[in-house]
């Protein structure tokens, strides 16, 4: 079949997607499948104010974390800011709201934006902070926690291949959220490392199916060294960190 | 912390020994990593983490690390055989229906009903809760390793904690470089003491009500 659909666009006009004060979702997990140019590129265009839904910070100079190290965020929902210390720093002086969840009930939360459902019934935390202030409900005589679903204006995603209708292939622990906030934004904009004809993804290799995705950008890949590269004593870490 | 290498890797020793072949098992960050090293090699465990990996292995060489192939702390890990890889709503549902046998933890504090607290300090450390609620609710047996104390001195063991709670009576047993507990029906019992402490070193950096087993052991 001849191609006629096409999603791929270039990261400037991705930016056109992108506001002030608006909300985003970002895949990733400790900045492992986090899209390393579509971050950069909201901070080249100054965007602030963020609602950012992320499973964590990253760290400061991997991931989502630079989003905060440049205090583009002022409010976060994520399980985790313990790798990113810029995080806690922000909270501590009031400038970073972050909600904690826990973790498998974030990913469900964002998985039931994603799938066109109200919310979802959870346990995980009944007896702790968790429960305060939530909507409880009996059902089959078990008591669970009422946790709306969770949406975004933009998602942002990385996959290790797209073809040009936005059928996404991840890549083993760079998959984790993804998936899940692909689903989940009003505008989903995948980043990927190698975008291939349609046909050539094998139907039941595809995660996600590309109706889930509105653009795919060509990714300038990871620009950050990971914590396991810089070898302590050469100075590296800490310019990393102070970066 | 402040625990020396030798003292983690024999908690990390004899947690390991809770361990049995055809467990699917989760491994926390710090003490509990190090267990992976002392499960023998003729067991088939499953190592699950909750970035996306069931059958997770070793570390791999200097040099063949893959950027996307991780652990939860973010460390090169490798696959074994039969490994599969998910996304976090499988990672999750895997501990939330029940599925891990056994999860490892660290914890702040511990009371002797086995609540546990562990993931902030509330105005000082607010790192946030990651996955360890799921866990401590939800897999069939909790085990903490810790110091036994704070840096203080202060016993982190405790009629009650002081720090918000990451589950309510969820650990079976707490393992530190002083001893190993059980925990059931609401009381914690000593069951052996690692050498070369006794019962009463035991006793007195403990905070809580504590059972002396009839048989204490001596773990090496």
């Amino acid at each position: 079949m001849e191609q006629k659909v096409n999603k791929q666009i270039s990261i400037e006009d991705a930016s056109r997607y992108f506001f002030n004060g608006m909300s985003l979702m970002a895949g990733g997990f400790g900045g492992v499948g986090a899209p390393p140019s579509l971050i950069n590129m909201i901070l080249e265009k100054n965007i602030h104010d963020i609602l950012l839904i992320s499973n964590d910070t990253g760290f400061p100079w991997i991931g989502p974390g630079k989003l905060i190290t440049e205090k583009r965020v002022k409010k976060l929902i994520a399980s985790h800011i313990g790798s990113n210390p810029e995080a806690g720093k922000q909270m501590q002086e009031g400038f970073l709201e972050v909600e904690f969840v826990p973790q498998g009930t974030l990913a469900e939360k964002i998985r039931a934006g994603g799938m066109g459902l109200g919310g979802i019934l959870v346990d995980v935390g009944l007896g702790t902070v968790v429960e305060t202030n939530k909507q409880k409900v009996d059902v089959n005589h078990k008591t669970y926690m009422i946790e709306p679903a969770l949406t975004a204006d933009v998602s942002i995603v990385y996959a290790q291949k797209a073809d040009f209708y936005g059928n996404l292939v991840y890549d083993k622990t760079a998959r984790n959220t993804n998936p899940l906030v692909a689903t989940a934004g009003q505008i989903t904009i995948a980043e990927v490392e190698e975008i291939v004809p349609i046909g050539s993804l094998h139907p039941e290799e595809i995660i996600t199916p590309g109706v889930f995705v509105d653009y795919i950008i060509q990714s300038k890949g990871v620009d950050w060294k990971w914590v396991w590269e810089l070898k302590q004593g050469t100075g590296l870490q800490e310019e990393q960190r102070s970066k | 912390m402040g625990l020396g290498a030798e003292t983690r890797h024999r908690i990390a020793r004899r947690a390991a020994l809770e361990i049995t072949d055809g467990m699917v098992v989760n491994l926390g960050i710090g003490i509990p990593t190090l267990v992976a090293d002392y499960i023998s090699s003729d067991l088939h465990i499953m190592l699950h983490t909750e970035n996306g990996i069931l059958g997770m292995g070793g570390s791999p060489r200097e040099g063949e690390e893959d950027g996307n192939l991780s652990n939860a702390g973010g460390y090169p890990v490798t696959i074994k055989a039969g490994a599969s890889y998910f996304d976090s709503a499988t990672a999750f549902g895997i501990i939330r229906k029940g599925l891990l046998d056994v999860t490892i933890l660290g914890a702040l504090e511990v009371s002797e009903k086995g609540d546990i607290a562990n993931w902030i300090v509330p105005g000082k450390r607010v790192p946030g809760m990651g996955g360890a609620i799921d866990l401590a609710q939800k897999a069939k047996k909790v085990i903490i390793l810790m110091n036994h104390t704070d840096k203080y001195g202060n016993p982190k063991i405790v009629k009650e904690c002081s720090l918000p709670l990451t589950v309510k009576e969820g650990a079976h047993m707490i393992i530190t470089e002083k001893a190993v507990f059980h925990c059931a029906d609401g009381k914690l019992v000593l069951k052996e003491v690692m050498n070369p402490y006794t019962v009463e070193d035991v006793l007195s950096s403990t905070g809580a009500n504590v059972i002396v087993d009839e048989k204490v052991s001596v773990f090496l």
